[in-house]
């Protein structure tokens, strides 16, 4: 039976990773994601989890040890944030790039100017990997989604790294009270790792990862593209599964009060639920608003995101990045999911929260409001920065 | 002469993958190469055992012969032979 | 039938030749012997550098990792491998500038966690398969494509770093230089290499001599030849750090003047008398460290 426990987002994490019967965890501790892997380890130590808890002295070695004993045919599991992701960039692409199932655990937090606070900027950066990206709204969706992100990945028709991320302190440690499912309905759910891609046999040796040529390297990162769009149908597929099997659907989006609204906000993250919130207060006010949160960045939900925007008058995409130079980096593309649509809705940016800025109500309304109340596109819409002080 | 006909995106594996020896054929490098004679061979094996390529091979009689399908030429088994059994000439 | 053979004559080559080294490269010689000694029953970890020529002909499994993270990669291969029961040769094939630069973190900190791979570091002392530029494993002196010869400045300034004694320090339980000159000890070492680590005691690290021809200047049939004089002039000694007992392998009596070694390669040709003096005195200092660390067997 499903017991019910009070767990932070760290926790929570950890509790995924057990949950999926990890079996090889290189840990390195960073601020906010570091209780996780301590978790982790006592889990270990006390016998409750199975896994090589492997001591590494950085990050880089941490995808590391997860490239090399997933090549051997394990499943892994780390966890890392902001400037610990940025040390490990490269062998982030280089997972992708050899289709390994790695699920990693993101606190997210700012990165570039020094922060220990929540922004989306550190995994944000990394979309164009191959990995794919989830964005939990509360520590639920963080246990949950870990689960669900090894079947996603260990398909056959995916065989790609996920990331799960989840607000820097808003939900690392802020403590939630969760429903933990019981380790026989998840081991039924998530059957054993079994790679048939890759394979270290003696009587069958393979050279594995080695240098793609002009000749092929544009095949071999169309079908992580591929892998991408198969995504889509998997992690609904999945989605749903786990809908029927623990109680809690999934799936690439959430919507809240769209389906009637005029007006929709564009969510990722904790922010959601602060949004959820002001969305109720202005439909008391008469007003037909609505949200749609991303749950999944990689792969960008393009065609659902059509189809629930689709006639709509207009979007506020609030987000917690910035492409500096450019505008948020969700704008930009549920902007283009939109753009071949016969009546497009007028499409705003909002950046907040960036390096750990409380989003708070009034900032979320100031949105709100303004997207309700565009009625048609101005020329050279610019970004909103709305808590910048200038 | 016919084209190679690349693999398509179906038929490639997810990652790159390969199962057989990817060999060049080094022996067109080469502008010496080296002639064995068995008079002087002392059949110790050290041409075999310091040939860079592996190209030389050991045969069923103890003596050794040279595959010139990859022998550069670079003249180590000549260098290192202690009877001075190996010739390197141009090619 | 020589004893070269007995030691080291394996039915099938481990192998295929058709790689594209240059002619003379003493690499190919080391993995060949390497992955020979160690059998069918191994996976090679390969990184940047002239050894991923190496990949392509292997006929055991191979896999790339990136520059940094070999040690690390490797690592992570022998934890899968043993998490899953199975029990495979981990050998981390990589040259000077992936080891004692760019990857000495990640061998650092496979070192002192005991992951039981074999790193085998082949030493051709520059980053020679981007164009000869100087590593921290180049020798004083010598001419590179980043530390030249011109009129203001004079080849590399620094003294190597000594890697096999960094390893050392992290107490590991096994250490060996060796060289390409020296193939019996090299694969003795090797083989040494595999027991330790097969018993899961911890990273055996060998640290091989590989000239080059190419980046050093010597013609290409030398290449053993100048491996050889490395060893006889105290320039490379040959030793292992067997369970801390530090032991020299290849005892040379009268060491040759380092000169001899200096002189047969084009990198060293600008050296004027004093600077070879000061390398002199450098391998006399080494030499007198490592004979001072030598133990006698209880």
């Amino acid at each position: 039976m499903a017991k019910i426990e009070v767990l932070t987002g760290t926790g929570a994490a950890a509790y995924g990773a057990k949950l999926a019967r990890v079996e090889v965890v290189p840990a390195y501790p960073i601020t906010p994601q570091s209780a996780t892997v301590e978790y982790i380890a006592s889990m270990i130590a006390d016998g409750e989890l199975d896994a090589e808890y492997v001591e590494v002295e950085s990050e880089n070695t941490a995808m590391s040890i997860c490239q090399g004993a997933s090549l051997a045919g394990c499943r892994v599991f780390t966890a890392t944030s902001s400037v610990g992701l940025a040390y490990m960039h490269s062998p982030v692409w280089h997972a992708a790039s050899l289709r390994l199932p790695i699920v990693m655990a993101i606190a997210n937090r700012a990165i570039g100017i020094a922060s220990l606070w929540c922004d989306h900027s550190d995994a944000i950066e990394l979309r164009d990997t191959g990995w794919m990206q989830f964005y939990a709204e509360n520590n639920q969706e963080i246990l949950d989604t870990i689960i669900q992100a090894y079947r996603i990945a260990e398909d056959k028709r995916v065989l790609l790294p996920a990331m799960v991320n989840f607000d820097g302190f808003y939900l690392s440690h802020l403590a939630d009270s969760l429903e933990i499912p019981d380790q026989e309905a998840v081991d039924k759910f998530l059957p054993r790792y079994k790679p048939e891609h890759v394979y270290l046999d003696p009587e069958r040796p393979i050279r594995y990862g080695g240098l793609a040529t002009p000749q092929d390297f544009t095949e071999y990162r169309y079908k992580q593209h591929e892998a991408q769009e198969n995504a889509k149908t998997v992690i609904t597929e999945v989605g749903e599964g786990y809908g029927k099997a623990f109680g809690r659907k999934y799936g690439l989006l959430d919507e809240y009060r769209s389906k009637d609204a005029e007006a929709v906000l564009v969510t990722m993250g904790s922010m959601t639920g602060t949004a959820r919130a002001v969305v109720d207060k202005l439909r008391a006010e008469g007003k037909a608003i609505g949200l749609v949160k991303l749950r999944t960045f990689r792969p960008f939900p393009a065609e659902v995101l059509r189809s629930l925007l689709a006639g709509k008058r207009s979007v506020g995409v609030v987000e917690r990045s910035i492409s500096a130079g450019s505008w948020g980096p969700a704008f930009p593309e549920v902007r283009a999911a939109l753009y071949d649509l016969p009546e497009r809705p007028v499409v705003l940016d909002f950046v907040v929260g960036l390096g750990g800025r409380d989003v708070r109500l009034e900032d979320v309304e100031n949105a709100a409001r303004k997207t309700y109340e565009a009625v048609e596109r101005r020329l050279e819409e610019k970004t909103d920065w709305i808590q910048v002080r200038l | 002469m016919s084209k190679r006909r690349l693999p398509t995106v179906k038929e490639l594996p997810p990652c790159k993958t390969t199962s057989a020896p990817e060999s060049v054929k080094t022996g067109s490098w080469r502008s010496f190469k080296p002639v064995f004679s068995r008079d002087e061979c002392a059949k110790c094996g050290m041409c075999w055992m310091y040939c860079p390529e592996g190209a030389v091979k050991m045969l069923p009689d103890g003596f050794f012969e040279v595959d010139y399908e990859y022998c550069k030429g670079c003249g180590v088994c000549a260098n290192e032979c202690p009877t001075k059994s190996i010739q390197i000439v141009r090619e | 039938m020589s004893r070269v053979f007995k030691e080291l004559y394996t039915p099938e080559e481990a192998v295929a030749p058709g790689f594209s080294t240059c002619p003379g490269c003493a690499m190919p010689i080391v993995y060949r012997h390497a992955i020979n000694a160690l059998g069918k029953n191994t996976v090679s970890i390969h990184a940047a550098g002239c050894a991923a020529a190496m990949a392509a002909v292997t006929l055991v499994s191979a896999t790339s990792s990136l520059f940094e993270n070999a040690a690390s990669f490797a690592a992570g291969v022998k934890i899968g491998l043993t998490k899953k029961g199975r029990s495979m040769n981990v050998l981390a094939f990589i040259g000077d500038g992936g080891t004692v630069d760019i990857g000495l973190q990640a061998l650092s900190g496979a070192a002192e966690r005991g992951d039981p791979i074999i790193y085998l570091c082949y030493d051709n002392e520059a980053y020679m398969n981007t164009g000869i530029q100087r590593s921290s494993s180049t020798t004083m002196g010598a001419w590179t494509s980043t530390t030249p010869v011109g009129k203001v400045k004079r080849g590399k300034r620094s003294t190597p770093k000594d890697v096999p004694m960094i390893m050392a320090a992290h107490r590991i339980p096994y250490v060996a230089t060796a060289s390409v000159a020296y193939l019996l000890d090299f694969v003795r070492k090797v083989k040494k290499a595999a027991e330790v680590t097969q018993k899961g005691e911890g990273m055996a690290y060998i640290h091989v001599h590989s000239p080059c021809p190419t980046g050093w200047g010597f013609p290409t049939e030398k290449s053993v030849e100048v491996a050889r004089l490395a060893v006889q002039t105290g320039m490379w000694p040959l030793y292992e750090v067997d369970h801390g007992v530090l032991r020299i392998t290849q005892t040379v009596k009268e060491r040759k003047p380092v000169a001899e070694y200096l002189r047969a390669q084009r990198r060293f040709r600008h050296l004027a008398e004093e600077e070879i003096k000061k390398v002199q005195s450098y391998v006399d200092g080494r030499c007198l460290e490592i004979e001072g660390r030598q133990q006698q067997p209880k």
